[in-house]
């Protein structure tokens, strides 16, 4: 058996496991209640999320999540590279919506460097940020069904993603690290039949979300599995520090794109979808809700993409092009020189945060005038959801830990960074 | 010597029924799971990939073969054994033709149902051996399922019993013949007013004992015991090569015999629904070999109604499955007994 000996464990976990207050003994598992070491292989921890689960029969005593086995330390080689360089690290931070944290990122670095990107960039940016928001809620919600034992819905919802990925592929040349932004705008200018190929997607894509949602709303299990499971009252999220669908599910109406409206957000007419229930399922619908206002809102950007500049036209700061590049002197220079040593920000620090499929992605970079960051935070949102798993798993069943995992959507890319 | 020949004979055809149906029902279930998911399953082994299922079984045969370093070995080596042999007896009383029956006792359906239940114990035995958490929580979960649902299946077949008067299902059905109204889930081959007061009462019979069935042979919407999601793989996690192939060929094994049962008891077992055409050539050998036929097609039809609710279903939670079986299925399967019971008397 493989018994959870004390000096595996940090002596943290340990008292979190104890409570200090029953007769627990971790040598002998079979004579007391029983440590299960859910993870970090397991097939519904959604990647290498390890959950320590003090069990009475089937039910959960106390759950103690240990991250960190994906760690990369990707805030430490922020440090060390430029800000450009660091680009295709944020594809790899949640890995299921690349675009948006390459945005997110940009935008953090915009604010620093004092630029904006041209509008059609934006607008850009903000499609592919509600294009990752879909990719990653259909995946939350195939793999929430899959955990419950609903199998053929992973497929269905992955069919959908694949297309969104064809787009990802026909915009950025890649379908999965995308990398997509630079720092004053965009890699590519996106064709003009692309964007008919989008139109086409968006058209077909409600009657494609239908098409699961029958198999699953209607289904007795289905809601039974999920209603009244892993509740959290809404001052309880807030203080845990949930954010993104999990804590509109909570009735809290707080979106970072209509809180702290960034892009041209303001401009785009939708609507801030909350449940005011808290559990599994309502996060369930709050998904599948919000894949409905990301359709409509990429439909908005469709009418409103101007034409344009794809890249801001700031020697000094951004990369300049490649035709001024060869026929000016200055534009030589300031590319040798942000190429080689960065673009260099004032000094300061800020914070810059948005709206990610899984929560509130913040950039925080301290910057003392060098073409690197000299410290970069990372708030990620899958990193503070899973605080709220010891709350949300108490007293509920090992089958409602799956169902409660799924629900509340964690990536371990970017919670343990 | 003769007698013996006869008799290890008489034990291998089921056998040698078995096996090549297990290959195709795995096939069969890829692909009907990949119809259902929009993808088009194994495609490379073969013509439409038909060879699939014998690659992984080869695969499966050269592997080697695991034994984690602190399992019970004598339990953990005889599970699989057990596990394949309790569903295989299963198949002695069951009646593939009118020609063969591997075993003719009269207390047939009794003696299916005791000898199925050994599979508990071969459960129980593979999750405690292999000494790990999952499959322990498996094993334990299984085993509390598995005798749940035997009650209201049990029921049902006495139930049944009451209105056929017999449990040798060779007798069972022989009643049957002749027309598909004959058919037990119609009330029976008693034609009169019982027979249309008997119908509502087996219908609702066949779909209690479907149901637990499902959950006797671990599939889904009850497949908690190895749920891949919860237990990684429930109470076979441990288990590899040879010894996983038997766990999986018993599944299927017992996925054909719990149909098979259901068809036996409601749906005329391997008669003919529309009559045969041997008969009326006045070929008499052909009788047999379109009653395998049947046998074989209501069989795999239930079969894939399992694969079919596998793919569509979630699963139950563990409360949830014993809430259902026992505040749902058994007070129905109890009154349903009850009522046809005293029809009967009437």
């Amino acid at each position: 058996m493989d018994r959870v000996t004390k000096d595996e464990l940090t002596p943290k976990i340990v008292s979190a496991l104890l409570n200090s207050d029953t007769d627990i003994s971790l040598d002998d598992a079979l004579e007391n209640d029983m440590i299960l070491s859910m993870g970090p292989q397991h097939p519904a921890t959604h990647g290498v999320l390890r959950l320590l689960l003090r069990l009475d029969g089937e039910t959960i005593m106390a759950c103690v999540p240990e991250v960190g086995y994906l760690h990369r330390g990707y805030e430490k080689m922020a440090e060390n590279m430029s800000f450009t360089e660091y680009i295709p690290h944020t594809d790899r931070l949640d890995y299921l919506s690349p675009p948006a944290n390459n945005s997110a990122y940009a935008l953090a670095v915009e604010k620093l460097l004092g630029i904006e990107a041209p509008p059609r960039a934006q607008y850009i940016r903000m499609m592919m940020m509600e294009f990752s928001r879909i990719c990653s809620h259909l995946v939350a919600i195939g793999s929430l069904a899959m955990d419950i034992g609903a199998l053929t819905v992973f497929l269905w919802t992955l069919r959908e993603r694949e297309k969104v990925l064809n787009f990802y592929d026909e915009i950025c040349g890649a379908r999965f690290t995308t990398s997509y932004t630079r720092i004053g705008g965009v890699a590519q200018d996106v064709k003009p039949e692309t964007f008919k190929g989008i139109k086409q997607f968006l058209d077909e894509f409600e009657s494609n979300i239908h098409e699961f949602e029958k198999l699953l709303n209607t289904n007795k299990i289905f809601i039974q599995r999920l209603e009244g499971i892993g509740q959290i009252s809404a001052e309880d999220a807030i203080d845990i520090g949930l954010s993104g669908p999990n804590l509109r599910a909570c009735g809290v109406e707080f979106d970072l794109r209509r809180a702290t409206p960034y892009y041209f957000y303001n401009d785009i007419d939708f609507k801030v979808v909350t449940f005011s229930e808290g559990d599994a399922l309502a996060r369930y619908f709050v998904r599948c809700d919000e894949l409905r206002e990301s359709r409509k809102i990429i439909y908005q950007i469709l009418d409103k993409m101007p034409n344009g500049e794809i890249m801001l036209n700031s020697p000094k700061k951004v990369t300049p092009r490649k035709v001024e590049i060869y026929t000016k002197m200055e534009e030589l220079i300031h590319d040798f020189m942000i190429t080689n040593f960065g673009v260099n920000p004032p000094i300061g620090e800020i914070y810059s945060a948005v709206e990610n499929p899984k929560g509130e992605l913040g950039f925080y970079i301290v910057s003392n005038g060098e073409g690197h960051p000299w410290k970069m935070k990372i708030r990620s949102p899958s990193f503070c959801n899973i605080q709220s798993l010891p709350l949300l798993t108490k007293g509920y069943m090992i089958s409602d830990v799956v169902a409660i995992i799924g629900s509340i959507d964690p990536v371990m890319g970017e919670a343990d960074k | 010597m003769l007698d013996t020949i006869i008799y290890v004979l008489n034990i291998a055809i089921p056998l040698a029924f078995l096996v090549p149906f297990a290959l195709f029902a795995v096939y069969f279930e890829r692909k009907v799971s990949a119809f259902m998911q929009d993808r088009l399953g194994p495609n490379r082994v073969g013509p439409r990939g038909y060879f699939q299922t014998i690659a992984d079984i080869l695969k499966l045969l050269q592997k080697e073969d695991i034994t984690p370093a602190e399992v019970d070995k004598p339990l953990y080596n005889v599970a699989p054994i057990l596990v394949f042999m309790g569903s295989y007896a299963a198949f002695a009383a069951i009646p593939f033709t009118s020609i063969y029956i591997g075993s003719n006792i009269d207390l047939g359906i009794l003696y299916i149902v005791a000898v199925s239940s050994f599979v508990v114990a071969a459960i129980l035995m593979a999750g405690w051996a292999s000494n790990n958490k999952y499959t322990l929580l498996g094993a334990m979960r299984s085993a509390a399922q598995m005798i749940s649902y035997e009650i209201p299946t049990v029921i049902v077949i006495i139930s049944m019993i009451i209105i056929a008067g017999t449990m040798n299902l060779f007798t069972l059905s022989e009643l049957q013949t002749s027309s598909i109204y004959n058919w037990m889930i119609f009330g029976g081959p008693d034609m009169g007013w019982k027979k249309f007061a008997l119908l509502p009462l087996s219908v609702i019979g066949f779909m209690i004992m479907y149901i637990s069935t499902l959950a006797e042979v671990n599939r889904t919407p009850f497949d908690i015991p190895e749920a891949e999601s919860e237990l990684v793989s429930g109470y076979h996690t441990e288990y590899s090569g040879i010894k996983f192939a038997m766990f999986f060929l018993a599944e299927y094994a017992n996925m054909f015999a719990v149909s098979i049962v259901v068809v036996s008891i409601f749906f005329g077992g391997y008669q003919s629904p529309f009559g045969y055409l041997g008969n009326t050539l006045g070929l008499s050998w052909f009788v047999p070999a379109e009653q395998f036929f049947w046998f074989t097609v209501k069989g795999i039809f239930f079969v894939f109604v399992q694969m079919w609710l596998r793919w569509t279903l979630p699963r139950l939670r563990v409360d949830q499955l014993m809430t259902m079986c026992w505040k749902y299925l058994i007070p129905i399967s109890l009154v349903n007994l009850v009522v046809i019971a005293l029809i009967m008397v009437l």
